[in-house]
């Protein structure tokens, strides 16, 4: 279980950083946390020849408001997104998912923007970004450009990152009051990827009628996938249980489940459907907690 | 692809030569003589090879050793003072959380890391920090309630100095 030889670059700033990757090209791969990465060389799924560690770039590790947004740098890890009061305050989506991403050690040195930029299917800042809209800010060769996160995952571990580029931010777009986001996702072991998961931020008022949703999903394709369809069907709608099973039945109808070891397509539409209806109730029933 | 590293491990600072692809867990226990964290798994669930780098717990597994130069890191080894156990030592022996002892090492370096920041843990916060750390024999139980025996030893230490 040993990589294949490399060399070890390590740049000392953002620009160096891009110009290595760019200059390296399909040869060169992206150090952040490595909690997803080092498992595959390690595997030797990946062989790149170059390693090149952002870590020593600085910058790149910061949470902050700003502009109605919640600016997130690349380099900030899990950890610290779990620790942070205003992440909780302002997007508690955000904070509810990250407890339940990987573990201890692996929250510890993983990233938001190397975790987003693996587009593993069964992860979890993937659904998560989906349901909240936000804009990942990407740097490349002479030019910095925002891809929204409905166009940033194209297949299975692939991304619209082009040669030379990497992610530096993430920016969301603060969710309205009242606040109503949830993650809900089923894994086999603690620790693990997804079987199936779904992430939800939306705007309902005070009669049950959804005004607004994002729904993002984990484990219903090849990529994380936003339920673009679920959410019109949804929008302006009166949630009810009806409605809510109706939702859940969509969800199963526009995923396309891969087979794996975690499970088969059917019994993954299955969880979604499970999950989802759970985490709209959940927020219907905060809805109805909230006094105005 | 050969490089130098200096590393400071319990204290004491090593000049290493290691390969690029080196992991941290086989430049601690081939290199340093370190045999303390253990490999379990391999692929990064297990988390036998839990050290603390930086003070923060990583699996040493997936961590190249050429990343660690010129920072800290803290085994098992480097737990015990003077020849007396850290009460998370002394806690786990006390009430028997050990029974192959092949998690041990790696599951008291998660708790340690957990402690220095959390004071007075529930049980449920206990278990979330440890959930990268498998045990086939325990069953947790015991190891769940060495952590808290040794959350209340450091707090009471800390209180009357």
């Amino acid at each position: 279980m040993y990589p294949v030889e490399f060399e070890y670059l390590q740049p000392s700033n953002l620009q160096e950083a891009v110009k290595l990757l760019q200059q390296r090209g399909e040869d060169a791969r992206i150090l952040a946390g490595g909690q997803s990465l080092i498992p595959l060389m390690k595997l030797r799924l990946a062989r790149p020849r170059y390693l090149i560690d952002l870590n020593g770039v600085s910058g790149l590790n910061y949470i902050k408001k700003e502009n109605g947004h919640l600016l997130i740098g690349a380099l900030t890890r899990h950890a610290e997104i779990e620790a942070s009061s205003l992440v909780r305050q302002e997007v508690p989506l955000m904070h509810e998912a990250v407890r339940v991403l990987g573990d201890l050690q692996v929250r510890n040195l993983g990233t938001l923007g190397g975790a987003i930029a693996e587009a593993d299917p069964a992860g979890d800042w993937g659904p998560v970004i989906l349901a909240l809209n936000a804009k990942i800010r990407c740097v490349g060769p002479g030019r910095e450009r925002d891809v929204e996160a409905r166009d940033f995952f194209t297949f299975a571990y692939s991304t619209a990152l082009q040669t030379g580029e990497l992610v530096r931010e993430i920016a969301v777009p603060l969710p309205r009051q009242p606040n109503l986001g949830t993650y809900m996702k089923l894994e086999l072991v603690a620790g693990d990827f997804a079987v199936a998961g779904a992430a939800l931020q939306a705007d309902i008022d005070k009669d049950g009628i959804c005004a607004d949703i994002g729904i993002g999903l984990s484990g219903a394709g090849e990529c994380p996938m936003k339920a673009s369809s679920v959410e019109t069907m949804l929008r302006g709608q009166k949630l009810t249980s009806a409605m809510i099973e109706r939702a859940g039945w969509k969800v199963q109808e526009v995923s396309n489940p891969i087979a794996d070891l975690r499970g088969s397509p059917a019994y993954k539409k299955e969880v979604l459907k499970i999950v989802f209806c759970r985490a709209l109730k959940h927020l219907v029933e905060m809805r109805a907690q909230v006094s105005t | 692809m050969q490089k130098e590293i200096n590393v400071k491990v319990n204290g004491k600072e090593h000049l290493v030569k290691v390969e690029c692809r080196t992991l941290l867990i086989h430049m601690l226990r081939d290199d340093l003589g370190l045999t303390g964290a253990h490999i379990g798994c391999v692929v990064g669930k297990c988390g036998a090879c839990t050290v603390l780098w930086e003070g923060r717990q990583v699996k040493s597994c997936m961590v190249f050793a050429v990343q660690t130069s010129g920072s800290e890191i803290l085994t098992i080894e480097g737990l015990a003072q003077n020849g007396h156990l850290h009460p998370l030592q002394q806690a786990f022996w006390d009430l028997d959380a050990a029974e192959c002892g092949y998690c041990t090492p790696g599951m008291i370096m998660a708790a340690y890391g957990f402690l220095q920041k959390h004071q007075n843990p529930s049980d449920s916060e206990i278990k979330h920090a440890i959930s990268g750390n498998l045990c086939r024999c325990t069953g947790y139980h015991n190891i769940v309630k060495a952590i808290k025996k040794a959350a209340g030893e450091l707090e009471e230490r800390e209180n009357h100095g």
